[in-house]
Order: structure tokens, then C-alpha cells, then sequence
């Protein structure tokens, strides 16, 4: 290596380094922060403090915990699972059973999927209202179990899912159903288990239709409650961010569950 | 997404000369059977109020009380100084944000792609650790380290980079500038996943042959990385305009749109006239269709300039 080539390679590991530093101190940030007073947090006090039993005190004096962490974990679950069975059913439906028809659906939906969620807002505000469903988990879980984006990323992998395994099973005499749920959900984990990933963190993360059909405190999910605290005019940091630990705890366990599948699945999918 | 549509037709095309006789009735009830639950729930909760909020965007009135106002809503944008505004903030995120984010992206997919590069696994996490956060999280986390006297500001004048502390929250074009580092900062690493899943199929003769023919390495980057991953890069692209035309999370919580409208955007802009002011459901649905067309636009735009630098490259 020649003396431009190692200068390179410095620059390269400095930039990295600077990079990873900066994505992962806010981490660092939010779990000192949510061991000090909050007059600490917002002067910029970067070490470990002794406030944390009184934080997570006052948290759970504050709001209702364990029910608006119900309320999330519900809707995150029961969103995800019908999300990633009804657009995985269709993926699979639109690759397998090609017809000219359904691939013209098909051209459509992907045009659609550049429709913004604001411009359905409004009159899917109203509907819900029409359907007296204002308030409820549904209102917050049907109008996302149909996911565009879901769909095209089915449809995308299952162009690697083997036909000779489908023909086998065929002969073997098993209703197309049962070919999906035995031979096709099995082989296409690491896909299922990318998509968990991003439906999981979309449904917890959820924040504008949850805001506008969600209003009484007892069924808003945690996400809303705790934004709610942070718009206080002197917001108490230390006990927030007790919160924000709490919340972001789900999602960063599921990425850590199936984070290397999650980089199989991806692949796969850009394939 | 260009190329994924070229192969499923030819696909297509070949599996019909191939078993003309498979789309039997059987078949075809199976595929409309499979695909029936997405179809249906797509009709209810997205075609239908799409063409409802197109129509809702010719009514003027208070709450339900509409009426037909042909044009009155599409005048009534033109002479709306906050709508204006709205749409000048979202344009500025849009063109300052997306392509810092797609460099930055890129630039950090390439380096990580390198496998004589040590500690990649734990660089790559690192990087993309930001977007496993909860949305609140984030936003309670950089409205906390931006505060006047917080961990930002401290470490800036501690290293002699500016004099005073800088109001973030407070200044018109710091408020800006806080909500780009946010998206940045939780977005970017999203991206260079697509970016480096795209690299691995990338062959790598390719890459050796123009070492051996002693092409240099910028040159390796623009004439055969940014073309090989032009259709990802196309993808990310339609995903992020998307993604920022309609920001509303961020701005919500971490500015509320201040100070004095200065990164109002769009989508809180809609959400304000119909669920804060008065509501008027139909100057809403006229505002929400302004988006559908700035993205239409760039989309189209984004289309253009790929195609172009198929044609030179």
C-alpha cells in the first residue's frame, strides 16, 4: 500500500467512524438522559446520574403505562400479523396465478403507491366516522392491512421461490392453499421475517392516523401519549425519556431478533 | 422497479407460449382467491376515498356542510399566504434533504462494501441503528440535545466552532436546518441498506477488470457503481420524495411547524385545517391533491434524469 492508498483508507475509517458515532449517541443520549433531572438533560449533562428510580417514578405516576403499552403492543401485533398475511396472500397471487387482467391491477397499484397518505386523510377520517369506528383499534389497524408497498415486495421474492417445489407438490396432490402454508411460508422465512421488521416499526411507529381516530387517553397508544408529554411548555426530559426508552425497547429487540434474516431477506428481494 | 417490471413480462410472455393450456378456470379462481382480501380492502380504505377526495377538493363550506365550488378552492390556494408557505418549506426539505441523504448513502454503502474493510458488521448496524428508533424517541431525543443549552450547542462552543449557542428551536433557518439533521440522521442508514443489498449482485470481474485496465477508483464509482445501481437509486429516490412531501411526524413534534410557520409543511398544514381550525374538509382535500401532483412531478423528473444518464453513461 503506497502512501495516497493509506491516506484513503484513513480518511475512509475516520469518516465511518464519525458516521457510526453520531447514529448510535443519541442512544447513548436518551439512556443517561433518562437517569438525571431534566434541568441536566436540557444543559447538556453527558454522564450517568442518580435520578433514574425518581424518572421512572414519575413516568408511571404520570400516565397509565401499562395500558397505553397495551394499546401499542395490540395494534403493533395485530396490525403486523393481518398486514403480512393478506399482502403476503396477494404477492404470492399476483406471481404465481399471472393473468393479463390482474397484471394490469397490478400496473395500477404500483401508480398508487405514489398517492401520500395525506390526500386519503380526510375522507378516510369521514368514513371511519360513518362507520362509528372513530376511537377504536380497528379505525387505527384496516386501512393499512393492504399495503401496496408489502405486496410489491411479496410479489418480488416469490420470483425466487423455486417452481419445481410447487410443481412436487402439486403432483403430491395439495390444494394451492396448502402449498402456500406448508411449502412457500416455510422456505420464504428470512422474506417474512424483512417484512416483520418494517411492518412491526411502521404499525409502533404509527403517529398521524392514530392522532386523528384515537381520542380519549385510555386507548391512545404510547407514541401519542408520550408525544403529548413532550409539547408540555416545560417539557420534564428525565421522565420522558424513561418513556422513549420503553418505546423504542420493542422494535430494537425485533431488529435484533431477526436482523440477520432481515439482511437475507433484503437481498433476496433486490435479487 | 423498471427492471423488475421488464422481467415479470418477459416471464410473462414465455410462461404463456410454454403452457397456454395451465390458465385453465381452476387457475384463475385461485389467483383472483389469493389476491380477493388485498383487492378488496385496496377498494375500501384507498380507491374509494381517492376519488372521494377528489371530488371533496371542488366543495367549499364548514365541516360537512359542503356545497360545489367549481375553481373557488383552486383560486383560494393562489391568494393563501400559509399555504405558500407550506409549500416552499416542504420543496426546500424535499431539494436540501433527499439528495444529502442519497450521497451520504451511497458514499457509506460503497465504503462498507469493501470486504478487506475491517469492523464492517459493526459500522453497518451502527449506521443503520437509527432507524429501528420509535419516532417519539427520536424526535424527544433531538428536541432534548438542540435545546438552547443543551448537548449540541455545548460541544459546537466547546470546540470553538461558533461563538454562542445557536437557537435551533428558536431561528426561522436553524429550525430548518434541525429537521434535516433529524430525517438525516434516521433515514440515511435506511437507504444505504437498499444501496448495499444491490452492491452484492453486482459481479465482481467487473471491478477487476477495470483495476487491471488501471481505471481509477472515482472513475470505477461513477461509471460503473452509479449505473449498475441506478434502478435502486431510482427506487430510493421515489421513496424519499414521497416520504418527505409528506413529513408531518418530525415537524409535529419536534418544531410544531414554528417558529411562525417556518417549517410548516404540507401534511400539517392539511391536518391543521381539518382537524385544528374550522375544518374545512374541502380546501383540505384541494391542499392534499397540490402533494399528489408535486410528487407526480418530481417522480416523473427522476424518470427523466435516469434515462438521460443511461443515454451518456
Amino acid at each position: 500500500m503506497n502512501g495516497f492508498a493509506l491516506a484513503r483508507r484513513g480518511l475512509v475509517y475516520l469518516s465511518l467512524s464519525i458516521a457510526a458515532f453520531v447514529s448510535v449517541f443519541p442512544f447513548y443520549w436518551m439512556i443517561v438522559g433518562a437517569t438525571n433531572k431534566s434541568a441536566d438533560v436540557v444543559t447538556g449533562k453527558a454522564s450517568i446520574g442518580d435520578y433514574l428510580f425518581n424518572n421512572i417514578a414519575a413516568f408511571f405516576a404520570t400516565v397509565d403505562a401499562p395500558r397505553i403499552f397495551w394499546n401499542s403492543a395490540l395494534i403493533a401485533v395485530v396490525g403486523s400479523v393481518l398486514t403480512l398475511t393478506v399482502s403476503s396472500l396477494a404477492g404470492y397471487g399476483f406471481e404465481m396465478f399471472r393473468s393479463r387482467f390482474r397484471e394490469r391491477i397490478f400496473a395500477f397499484m404500483l401508480l398508487l403507491l405514489s398517492i401520500p397518505f395525506a390526500a386519503l386523510m380526510v375522507p378516510l377520517f369521514v368514513m371511519i366516522s360513518a362507520m362509528h369506528l372513530t376511537n377504536t383499534y380497528a379505525a387505527v389497524i384496516l386501512p393499512g392491512i393492504a399495503s401496496i408497498f408489502i405486496i410489491f415486495y411479496f410479489r418480488q421474492a416469490t420470483k425466487a421461490f423455486p417452481n419445481e417445489l410447487r410443481d412436487a407438490a402439486r403432483v403430491d396432490g395439495l390444494k394451492e392453499w396448502q402449498i402456500f402454508l406448508f411449502i412457500y411460508l416455510p422456505v420464504m422465512r428470512s422474506t417474512y421475517a424483512a417484512a416483520t421488521i418494517i411492518v412491526f416499526m411502521a404499525n409502533w411507529n404509527n403517529y398521524l392516523w392514530p392522532l386523528i381516530v384515537l381520542n380519549t387517553a385510555e386507548n391512545k397508544t404510547a407514541t401519542l401519549i408520550i408525544s403529548a408529554l413532550t409539547s408540555a411548555y416545560t417539557p420534564d426530559y428525565g421522565m420522558i425519556l424513561v418513556g422513549t426508552v420503553l418505546a423504542t425497547l420493542p422494535t430494537l429487540l425485533i431488529f435484533f431478533l431477526l436482523q440477520r434474516q432481515f439482511v437475507e431477506g433484503l437481498l433476496g428481494s433486490v435479487k | 422497479m423498471a427492471q423488475a417490471r421488464v422481467d415479470s413480462a418477459e416471464t410473462a410472455g414465455t410462461w404463456r407460449l410454454a403452457a397456454p393450456s395451465r390458465l385453465g378456470r381452476g387457475e384463475q379462481i385461485n389467483g383472483w382467491l389469493f389476491v380477493a382480501p388485498a383487492l378488496i380492502l385496496l377498494a375500501i380504505f384507498m380507491i374509494y376515498p381517492i376519488f372521494w377526495s377528489l371530488w371533496m377538493s371542488f366543495q367549499v363550506g364548514k365541516g360537512m356542510n359542503l356545497s360545489f365550488g367549481g375553481w373557488a378552492n383552486i383560486i383560494r390556494l393562489t391568494k393563501d399566504p400559509v399555504f405558500i408557505r407550506a409549500l416552499v418549506n416542504t420543496c426546500i426539505f424535499f431539494f436540501v434533504q433527499v439528495p444529502i441523504m442519497i450521497t451520504l448513502a451511497l458514499l457509506f454503502a460503497v465504503a462498507l462494501n469493501d470486504s478487506t474493510l475491517r469492523f464492517r458488521g459493526l459500522f453497518r448496524t451502527a449506521i443503520f441503528l437509527p432507524c429501528v428508533t420509535s419516532l417519539i424517541a427520536y424526535s424527544t431525543l433531538f428536541k432534548s440535545m438542540f435545546a438552547f443549552d443543551g448537548i449540541v450547542n455545548k460541544t459546537l462552543m466547546a470546540l470553538h466552532v461558533v461563538g454562542g449557542p445557536i437557537p435551533w428551536l428558536q431561528d426561522p433557518f436553524w429550525a430548518k436546518i434541525l429537521i434535516i439533521l433529524a430525517i438525516t440522521w434516521r433515514w440515511t442508514g435506511y437507504n444505504m441498506v437498499f444501496y448495499l443489498a444491490a452492491l452484492q449482485n453486482i459481479d465482481r470481474s467487473i471491478y477487476e477488470a477495470a483495476r487491471i485496465d488501471g481505471v481509477p477508483s472515482w472513475a470505477r464509482f461513477r461509471y460503473i457503481t452509479i449505473p449498475m445501481l441506478k434502478p435502486v437509486i431510482l427506487f430510493t429516490t421515489i421513496i424519499s420524495t414521497i416520504g418527505t412531501l409528506q413529513l408531518f411526524d418530525e415537524v409535529n413534534n419536534i418544531t410544531v411547524g414554528g417558529p411562525s410557520d417556518a417549517t410548516l409543511t404540507l401534511s400539517l398544514y392539511i391536518y391543521n385545517l381539518t382537524f385544528k381550525f374550522m375544518p374545512s374538509f374541502g380546501y383540505s382535500a384541494t391542499v392534499s391533491w397540490v402533494i399528489v401532483l408535486v410528487v407526480a412531478i418530481l417522480s416523473f423528473l427522476q424518470f427523466l434524469i435516469a434515462r438521460d444518464r443511461k443515454g451518456t453513461a
